[in-house]
């Protein structure tokens, strides 16, 4: 699991683009929505292609975003149980 | 002095009907136009639906009598037909005989072409010349070309509002005497690249779209091309010509909320409509019917429903002709228009097809069945990406 | 009528982000020409500007430039002539449509490769509600959005105006340009004077004016005329003898001209040196680069010269010395498609 949240750290960093931000400055449970990292709807929707593409997890409603990308410890958990890949 | 902006002639076609008189039909008869894609391949097939025009290219260039040995944009052919077919409505023979422009405007452009062609330049450079029908400028001048007009013409791209804000650009140079007539509209195809990208904000529904009703999935994508012409109404009553409506009101405002999607308050919306009535110089309550935007997102018909109760105190009968045709984008507001004028001149009230379920936010239920009321004055609203929010009012007397 | 005056520029070119048209010596233009981009960092926050194209950071800096030197606080419409956006993120979207066949594609790009992008990003950065309209008409798109600008000053009581021209290099279209030879390629020498190959030398840029119908001490000079037409339907001269006659000007101190190093699109403008032979010429894509939107630094061009009643030697396409510059004709064409007069005057 821990492996899987340092992954998950450096994908998000890269796929958001998030420039100034290294894997070490975001903690397992910071939200990263609103007040945490700040990433907004449209990072919602790339973080669902990102499920997609890296771990085989297809959400078929965006809304399910909103519960399981609270964090990077509930991203960790949910890709777990759900990865295809 | 103002003259007052007349709309002497109106061209369409969409995948209810390529005539105005089929479209027509097609909105009394509750014939929807909502369909598998058929036209060219897609991944999505499945799990979308579209408003596709069952004509292809070849068809379409034939029906212009263009040579089909040419490779044209369907972008550019679906606004050529229309377009002519608006002239034409217009009963205009000798398109330069006044000072006459075309406002035109598309968001797909040549994209059709260049989707196809992207990668195979190297091995055929039969198809290097499409290079420079990428940009939207490009089928305007086009569509200009092919009604041979040589007066003043530009290009609009403003996403899903696009349309009505040609036609308020052209009602404003008409008013102000800077032209005699104006050919107003747009023109979009369905495309790869816009399948795919509205995929990507999951705004797409698997079935048929249901505008305004609680359980919406999102919006159909279409295709269509509409144009109206609009003269000085002194210049249309001086040729005797019938006037089919005026165009008594018009406004554009940002949302500036959110790249893609509305704010909760709707106060984009809410502007543009606020605008237009000061223009118009009518009261809300006096408006017969609203065409709305009602795309059957969750977000737009809420954002927009919010609006109408904003600035109505009691919102009139209401629906999407989106439930017919899908959300054409750059076209709707041409289309959604041509069906305002239509539903000034037959005195009559277009359904929103499919719906089943009121939302639960509020109290507002679209009409669901044609009905013949006397109608004066028609509200059509248009909403695209970027927050910009358009709104016009036609009217049948001024 | 209610006049439109010109109180604030911004601008990013291809030149050094300090640029100055009389006292810096401009970088030569090459067969392609990337824009030198200033720091973002003090206007747009990283969190937005992470996943912000090009053409939207270029445009909202000039936008800022332009709007810090009229000193005005809001807005009462934006307009906005691109060609094609944000291209690169066209390409993107495009590209991976196509490589990864209809899978994993992100809303980012595709969002961003909506033609009125840069309108709506200003919009959000100043938050403004103001009528907002982007053109999308080739080689003048900018002056269709100077324009409607003039009628919503003229027309709708409009008071200030954020108008600007941006487009931007993607490399894949460039390259597709290149094998039409709509561009250079690297063998083609640039030469503006007596061009002997196709193609123009490729730049990007964005350039933002503040419009207002009233007059400050900021204000550089008046745009009093434009026109746009999308085929000549007779020779160049008697087009702009047209323009002249239909705005009664009486006299034109200077021409500032497209000149764009195209072989095949250089009689235009030896007909129009021709026909004002007599009168200071200048040309400004040396300096800029070419783009369909670049006539909007022609603007600049003639605003300065209208306000510091000089003509900057790095300018001049003649030896014709000016003996004021009141009134100044901007004549541009691209692609022999697109052509467009403007007239400028001092106020």
């Amino acid at each position: 699991m821990e492996a899987l949240k340092q992954e998950l750290k450096v994908k998000i960093i890269d796929v958001l683009n998030l420039e100034d931000i290294s894997k070490d400055d975001i903690q397992d449970s910071d939200p990263l929505f609103g007040d945490g990292l700040g990433l907004d709807s449209i990072d919602a929707l790339e973080l669902i292609v990102l499920l997609d593409k890296e771990y085989g997890i297809k959400l078929a409603d965006p809304k399910q975003g909103k519960e399981i990308f609270q964090s990077i410890e509930t991203m960790a958990a949910y890709i777990s149980e759900n990865r295809t890949k | 002095m103002r003259t007052k902006v007349a709309i002497t002639g109106i061209g369409i076609i969409s995948s209810i009907g390529k005539t105005v008189e089929e479209n027509f039909h097609a909105l009394v008869s509750k014939k929807s136009g909502i369909s598998r894609l058929e036209n060219f391949y897609s991944k999505h097939v499945n799990d979308i639906k579209v408003g596709e025009i069952k004509h292809t290219n070849e068809e379409l260039a034939s029906l212009l009598h263009l040579p089909l040995e040419h490779s044209y944009s369907r972008t550019f052919l679906l606004g050529a037909y229309a377009a002519k077919q608006a002239v034409i409505s217009a009963q205009i023979s000798d398109i330069n005989e006044l000072r006459t422009g075309l406002i035109s405007s598309t968001s797909v452009g040549g994209m059709d072409l260049t989707e196809k062609h992207y990668k195979s330049y190297d091995a055929h450079p039969e198809y290097l010349p499409y290079i420079k029908s990428h940009h939207a400028g490009d089928s305007t001048q086009k569509i200009a070309d092919y009604i041979g007009l040589k007066g003043f013409a530009t290009t609009l791209s403003t996403a899903c509002s696009s349309a009505a804000n040609a036609i308020m650009m052209g009602a404003t140079m008409v008013e102000n005497g800077l032209l005699d007539r104006v050919i107003v509209g747009g023109t979009d195809a369905l495309s790869k690249f816009t399948i795919n990208g509205f995929k990507t904000l999951m705004i797409l529904s698997d079935t048929d779209n249901t505008p305004f009703d609680q359980n919406r999935k999102g919006l159909n994508l279409g295709e269509a091309a509409a144009y109206l012409v609009l003269e000085s109404e002194y210049i249309a009553q001086a040729s005797g010509k019938k006037i089919l409506a005026y165009i008594s009101g018009y406004g554009n405002a940002n949302d500036a909320f959110h790249q893609t999607a509305s704010s909760e308050n709707g106060e984009g919306a809410y502007l543009s409509m606020k605008k237009a009535f000061e223009k118009a110089q009518i009261q809300p309550s006096e408006i017969d019917y609203i065409n709305a935007h009602g795309t059957a997102t969750p977000n737009n018909d809420l954002s927009e429903g919010r609006a109408l109760l904003r600035i109505f105190s009691s919102v009139p009968a209401f629906s999407s002709t989106k439930s017919y045709t899908g959300h054409t984008l750059a076209a709707a507001a041409a289309i959604e228009a041509v069906y305002s004028v239509l539903s000034l001149q037959e005195n009559c009230i277009f359904p929103t097809l499919n719906f089943q379920t009121p939302m639960e936010e509020f109290h507002l239920i679209p009409a669901t069945e044609v009905y013949y009321t006397p109608i004066e004055h028609v509200l059509s609203n248009s909403f695209g990406f970027g927050g910009n929010c358009s709104t016009l009012i036609f009217s049948k007397d001024l | 009528m209610k006049s439109c005056f010109i109180n604030g520029i911004g601008s990013v070119t291809i030149q050094d982000p300090s640029y100055d048209l009389y006292t810096s010596e401009a970088q030569d233009v090459s067969y392609v020409n990337y824009a030198q981009q200033p720091s973002y960092k003090e206007l747009i926050a990283p969190g937005m500007s992470r996943r912000m194209a090009k053409g939207i950071k270029m445009s909202i800096y000039a936008a800022n430039q332009a709007i810090q030197e009229a000193q005005i606080s809001d807005l009462d419409a934006i307009l906005v002539g691109t060609s094609m956006g944000c291209i690169e993120d066209s390409e993107k979207f495009l590209q991976s449509v196509i490589e990864n066949d209809e899978e994993y594609l992100t809303p980012t790009a595709f969002i961003q490769s909506t033609h009125n992008t840069v309108a709506g990003q200003l919009a959000l950065h100043w938050k403004s509600n103001a009528y907002n309209f982007t053109f999308v008409n080739g080689g003048s798109s900018f002056e269709s959005a100077l324009f409607d600008a003039m009628m919503q000053i003229r027309f709708h009581g409009a008071k200030k105006i954020l108008l600007g021209g941006v487009d931007e290099i993607g490399s894949y279209t460039y390259s597709l340009f290149q094998k039409i030879h709509k561009v250079k390629n690297a063998e083609d020498l640039v030469d503006f004077f007596q061009p002997q190959s196709a193609g123009v030398p490729c730049g990007e840029g964005a350039n933002f004016f503040v419009l207002s119908d009233d007059k400050s001490e900021k204000t550089y000079a008046e745009v009093k005329s434009v026109s746009f037409i999308n085929k000549l339907y007779k020779p160049a001269h008697l087009w702009i003898e047209d323009f002249l006659v239909e705005n009664n000007i009486a006299c034109v101190d200077a021409v500032i001209l497209g000149v764009n190093a195209d072989v095949n699109q250089h009689a235009f403008y030896e007909e129009c040196c021709n026909y004002f032979r007599h009168t200071p010429q200048l040309y400004y894509q040396h300096i800029a680069g070419s783009y369909d939107s670049v006539s909007a630094f022609g603007l600049k061009v003639a605003a300065e010269i209208i306000k510091k009643q000089q003509i900057p030697a790095q300018c001049m396409y003649n030896q014709v010395k000016a003996n004021r510059l009141e009134s100044v004709l901007l004549i541009h064409q691209s692609d022999l498609i697109d052509y467009s007069l403007t007239w400028v005057t001092s106020c």
